[in-house]
């Protein structure tokens, strides 16, 4: 055996850590932007923490598209899928047994259907999953207003203990103009989030299942030569996202308290744009999933600035697309610039051809 | 002393819609032996292949592996029969890093332990010489490498069968010989290799048996030592090869102006070429020579500006012309077959006749469309002419066989009625006699007044055409030889040539 | 005998939504057996066809567009509604401020609003073909904006267009018994139909898609392409919407169009055209919009409450699709010729 010293060359960094780090630092420099432009809203830690109180539903959702995405695949559902799930949750608590157990385990039953649905028929009937996930959209959506058309109110005494509970951060906090210190206050939703991060994290750089999602995502072809049931993990992507989706939207009732038909409404333009903004490419096999967490928090960092800087509510969703534009351009460059279109990256599988048995008469 | 057959394959039948791809197939693998499977294309050798990996489900036969029958269903059942694969397409993840890329989809434990796999990884690359670090993501890998980390996969794997499809296309003549040495190292270790190729010489350096197909069924088995290259190929060919010593090369037109068809000065593209110079007279065959990377490709697409242009001068029959896109070359009378016939050659989904005609339609322009009947006209022309094998002129092009595929692309140029033509590796991956056909069509072309560029990767095909070759060595043209050569003559140039 | 047989295989891309069109008319018939009636009211032709044919034109002109865009890009254009309600609100504003308002406005204001959708279309294109952004993603932008920016240009109002011209153009011109959105959709049509035959629109579009590195070498420029469907794209939206606000009489920014792109990419789909580019039928893509607009329409007649038709159109999607997919499909062509043909023992090889 030729025994030859392979040069320990320096590595370069990875596309989906590159990425990832460019989604970090424009996260800095956004929030260090709003940081110095509107100290009197920002500088409170309060701030901070509130973005994830208001809007742990949407941490948790983007969470679950993530390893969709990266899996190559896409799911719009997410959006409706928690609307309803807030609706059908509220509806238990308010009107059924009340058993707050209960309607969690509604909720992950409701968002476990609908990812195994659209697991079989993406993954096993080869169907294009924008047009499932539109369907299911769609299915969300109508059931959601046909069970409940008006906002319900959820008074189950226990459930609004649930919501009112706040853990308390002593150390860190505000002194208000009374001279009372407010110490700064997490919801309970935050905590779900966080350890969803921490889950997630370990399932896609630790996990074999992780790991497959990212081979599936690179080249299709290739991680079923190498043995992967590509079926299978293509599937299992599906019914996390659809179980997060559900655990989003009972986040989403403790929350603000109600179901509504305009709950959930968007999440899924949004958490693509959360996906993208962190790094995650729509064509699959690339992104870190704490770019999850970080593009939202740019996402809800740019919404906050926008209405910081008085602008007025219209408005704000062009400048949420302008920045998002800016966003795209750049990680087009980067990747351009690296060269990497060169190595011909996977088209999104979900864009790409089915997979036939071609003809080929070669040999 | 025989070895014990490892495997064997009895009567295997496989049949596609419209195409029978396999019939009655036999074939049989000893232990420690290297086995080439050869055939033109169309012969069924990749189809065997598939199914004894599981990715084709067989119509009729059977398999024995070591004597008991066994029906792969998927590549993971095969592999885990201890069959294992490496393909012309590197069926690997570009985005995952070089160790993870060996381990990944073989162990069933629920989590990857990357500091023992990335150690792993390292002592296999180590041990195989292969320049990767182990943490690398694989795109960053050249494609030679990345291929050596896909047999170095199949070999940590402990397979009894390893099969190598087209395992030297994309090498240089180094990389060759690492890999006959691993081949040996695991003939030794009782390895069957089953090794699939073109390359007649490789053949015979490293095989013990070659089995021959043809059309879908066995023509025979036989010990490499006891057959002469020459049957080798009239046994492929199903015809003697007595056509190839008739060709004449063209000696190019020597006119007293000579002023030349093409010119280009310190021509350089975005690919790394170094900036040359290059002229090619009417009538003219010249060719590229040089090992695999040294830049012949690139070169003859920046003449064709396939590649963004960074620099030079060129004129065309003395005139200053500026080239800054393939459609500027087209409209100079430039014609370009692709190296990669079917990344950059064929449109897969569209027919035959939208393939032949469709540079010709560019040319003419987006405002005007050819008729239908032109259309067909000048399909079927060119369907007779250089007798492309097809059910019809709306067959969708990706149904044919590679080599009448190659043909149409052909066809396409032919169609353009172009003053220079540039064929990269008209025959690669093509059967014995349509690349004989080709090389006289070629020859034809040249006499009737048409410049041509042929390039291909076995110099004799390239001595056989070309009255001048262009010697390339580490992207840079090292010089030009003519007149009666022999490939020692080509290879003592590339050995000298450069600094 | 050949003829014959490319005539069977352009019509049996067809087969999908016409197959789907049939059985929703057939339910249709069901219903109630006066479904094919028509009556004339006030010289006007009115009834299920008539108002299908009106209620679908909007829908019939963006799946055209989403046909191109899909079949050059392999991807989607998610923005063509809100694309629709910009040009639409600058044709508005146009009129309104044009006094007295005559054909000449009409027309004058019409093709500013193309003008715009060329913009709009432009924007999205060179996005996609010069920064390389997936088509999802870039029109992502203008569907999460263009709504606000439309709601600017209307002064954050919601306008109103009362005058005689658009109330013809949005309903019927007197003397002409069929709608006017239903003719200008045919003139529309007839005139894709003219581009397709003189243009080389169709060989480009499907080279680029299948395989856009192989078209360049054969002297496509494929940026250019997919930038021209995207352009189109947005001509087209503003044709769209330009009908749906002279048929609403008033230019709504958040309503107008709302979701549309969804009905559109439905319709390319059901229309026998593959989501991942390539070739393309633009028939199958009009029958497949008329088609979801028969859907509908039986769904609102079957007296399916409003909020469940959601619902059903989902479930129908999914069945639809399953029937479709290439994976049933094989199977039941096993199934098929498994009861056609009586098993037969497997012919055992006896060779050593």
């Amino acid at each position: 055996m030729r025994s030859v010293t392979t040069t320990a060359t320096k590595t370069r960094l990875s596309n989906s850590n590159l990425l990832f780090m460019i989604a970090g630092i424009i996260f800095v420099l956004m929030y260090g932007f709003a940081l110095i432009s509107y100290p009197g809203s920002f500088m409170q830690f309060q701030t901070f923490f509130d973005l994830f109180n208001y809007n742990a539903a949407l941490f948790i959702v983007t969470l679950g598209l993530c390893v969709v995405m990266i899996g190559g695949g896409i799911d719009i559902s997410v959006g409706a899928v928690c609307g309803l799930v807030t609706m059908a949750c509220a509806m238990l608590l308010q009107y059924g047994t009340g058993s707050i157990f209960g309607s969690l385990l509604l909720a992950l039953g409701i968002g476990l259907a609908f990812g195994i649905v659209h697991g079989f028929l993406i993954a096993y009937l080869e169907i294009q999953p924008f047009i499932i996930t539109l369907a299911g959209m769609f299915f969300a959506q109508g059931m959601l207003t046909t069970l409940h058309k008006e906002p319900l109110n959820v008074t189950n005494p226990a459930f609004v203990a649930l919501r009112s509970y706040t853990i308390e951060i002593p150390w860190l906090g505000t002194v208000n103009r009374l001279g009372i210190f407010i110490p700064c206050e997490i919801k309970p939703g935050v905590i779900v989030v966080l350890v969803l991060v921490v889950l997630y994290f370990i399932l896609m750089k630790w996990s074999r299942f992780g790991r497959n999602v990212y081979a599936v995502g690179g080249n299709r072809q290739s991680a079923r030569m190498l043995g992967i049931n590509v079926k299978r993990t293509i599937f299992l992507t599906y019914v996390l996202c659809g179980l997060t989706a559900g655990i989003s939207g009972f986040v989403f009732l403790m929350t603000t308290g109600a179901g509504n038909i305009g709950n959930g409404a968007l999440f899924e333009m949004k958490a693509i744009a959360s996906n993208v903004m962190g790094g995650i490419m729509l064509s699959g096999g690339v992104g870190n999933l704490l770019g999850a967490p970080i593009g939202t928090m740019t996402l809800l960092t740019i919404n906050e600035l926008i209405r910081a800087a008085g602008v007025q509510s219209n408005l704000q969703a062009i400048v949420s697309g302008l920045l998002l534009y800016v966003f795209i351009v750049l990680q087009s460059i980067v990747m351009s610039l690296r060269g990497s279109t060169r190595f011909k990256l996977a088209l999104p599988t979900w864009l790409r051809s089915q997979d036939k048995e071609k003809v080929e008469n070669q040999g | 002393m025989q070895s014990e057959t490892m495997l064997k394959m009895e009567g295997i039948c496989k049949s596609f819609p419209g195409v029978r791809a396999l019939h009655n197939v036999d074939f049989t693998l000893r232990r420690g032996e290297i086995h080439a499977l050869m055939g033109e294309n169309g012969a069924g050798k990749s189809t065997l292949i598939k199914i004894l990996t599981g990715v084709y489900e067989r119509d009729a036969g059977q398999i024995y592996l070591e004597g008991s029958p066994v029906n792969p269903r998927s590549p993971q059942d095969a592999q885990v029969m201890g069959i294992g694969a490496v393909f012309q397409e590197i069926a690997l993840c570009p985005n995952l890093t070089v160790a993870e890329n060996m381990f990944i989809g073989r162990s069933r434990d629920s989590f990857v332990h990357w500091k023992k796999m990335n150690a792993e990884a390292a002592e296999m690359l180590n041990s195989l010489g292969i320049p990767a670090s182990p943490t690398q993501e694989l795109a960053s890998c050249s494609i030679a490498v990345q291929q050596m980390i896909a047999i170095a996969r199949a070999v940590d794997m402990d397979c009894k069968i390893l099969i190598l499809d087209e395992p030297t296309s994309s090498l240089d003549e180094d990389e060759v010989q690492k890999l006959f040495a691993l081949m040996r190292q695991l003939k030794d270790r009782g390895v069957g290799i089953i090794f699939i190729t073109h390359f007649i010489d490789q053949v015979y350096e490293i095989s013990d048996r070659i089995t021959v197909l043809r059309n879908g069924e066995l023509i025979g088995e036989y010990e490499t030592s006891a057959l002469p290259q020459i049957e080798l190929i009239a046994k492929m060919m199903g015809k003697a090869l007595s056509d190839v010593s008739t060709m004449k090369k063209q000696e190019p037109q020597k006119t007293d102006d000579s002023v030349p068809v093409f010119e280009a000065k310190d021509l350089s593209s975005a690919t790394g070429v170094k900036p040359f110079d290059f002229t090619i007279q009417k009538g003219e065959v010249n060719g590229f020579a040089g090992l695999l990377g040294s830049g012949r490709s690139e070169s003859v697409r920046a003449i064709f500006a396939a590649d963004r242009v960074t620099g030079g001068e060129i004129k065309v029959n003395g005139q200053r012309v500026k080239i800054r896109s393939p459609l500027d070359a087209m409209k100079q009378g430039i014609g370009y077959l692709p190296e990669d016939r079917k990344g950059d050659g064929i449109i897969d989904e569209l027919s035959v006749r939208d393939n032949i005609i469709l540079a010709l339609q560019v040319m003419k322009g987006f405002l005007r469309p050819l008729s239908r009947k032109e259309a067909e006209e000048f399909a079927e022309e060119f369907i007779k002419k250089l007798d492309i094998k097809t059910p019809s002129t709306s067959t969708p092009i990706k149904s044919l066989s590679g080599g009448n595929q190659q043909k149409v692309v052909l066809a396409r140029w032919l169609l353009t009625q172009p003053m220079y033509l540039i064929l990269d590796e008209p025959t690669r991956g093509i059967d014995v006699g349509t690349k004989v056909e080709i090389q006289k069509l070629v020859l034809q072309l040249a006499e009737a007044g048409m410049s041509l560029t042929f390039i291909s990767s076995e110099i004799d095909e390239m001595l056989r055409v070309c009255s001048r070759l262009i010697v390339m060595k580490d992207r840079e043209i090292v010089g030009e030889l003519s007149g009666d050569l022999s490939e020692q003559d080509v290879m003592q140039m590339i050995a000298q040539g450069g600094h | 005998m050949q003829r014959l047989k490319t005539y069977a295989d352009k019509l049996s891309h067809l087969f999908l939504p016409l197959s789907v069109l049939v059985i929703l008319i057939i339910i249709n018939l069901v219903k109630g057996a006066d479904y094919f009636k028509i009556t004339m009211v006030n010289g006007a032709f009115y009834g299920n066809i008539p108002n299908i044919l009106f209620g679908a034109s909007e829908l019939v002109i963006l799946s055209i567009g989403m046909t191109f865009v899909t079949a050059a890009s392999r991807g989607q254009d998610i923005s063509i509604g809100e694309s629709g309600a910009i040009s639409s609100a600058i044709f508005v504003q146009y009129v309104l401020r044009s006094g007295n308002v005559t054909i000449w406005t009409i027309l004058v204001g019409f093709l500013i609003s193309c003008v715009a959708g060329m913009i709009i279309g432009a924007f999205n294109g060179t996005l996609v073909s010069f920064f390389n952004v997936q088509p999802m993603v870039a029109t992502l932008i203008l569907f999460l904006g263009g709504r606000s920016i439309a709601f600017i240009i209307d002064g954050k109002v919601s306008p109103i267009l009362a005058n005689e011209l658009s109330n013809r153009i949005g309903t019927v011109i007197p003397g002409v018994p069929i709608h006017t959105p239903i003719i200008l959709t045919a003139v529309f049509i007839a005139l894709v139909a003219v581009i397709l035959k003189t243009t080389n629109l169709r060989l480009y579009v499907e080279a680029v898609g299948v395989n856009p590195s192989a078209a360049r070498l054969n002297g496509i420029n494929p940026k250019k392409v997919i930038f021209l469907t995207f352009v189109l794209m947005g001509i087209f939206s503003a044709v769209a919407g330009f009908i749906a606000v002279n048929k609403a009489g008033r230019h709504d920014s958040v309503n107008l169009l709302k979701f549309i792109m969804m009905d559109a990419i439905l319709a390319v789909a059901l229309g026998g055209n593959s989501l991942s580019g390539g070739k393309f039928s633009i028939t199958g893509s009009i029958i497949g919009a008329y088609t979801i607009e028969v859907l509908n329409r039986t769904l609102l007649r079957l007296e399916v409450n409003p909020e469940a038709i959601k619902v059903f159109k989902a479930v129908f999607i999914i069945v639809l699709m399953v029937i479709a997919s290439p994976v049933v499909r094989v199977y039941a062509k096993k199934v098929i010729d498994k009861v056609k043909r009586p098993a037969r023992a497997p012919s055992v090889r006896q060779t050593g």
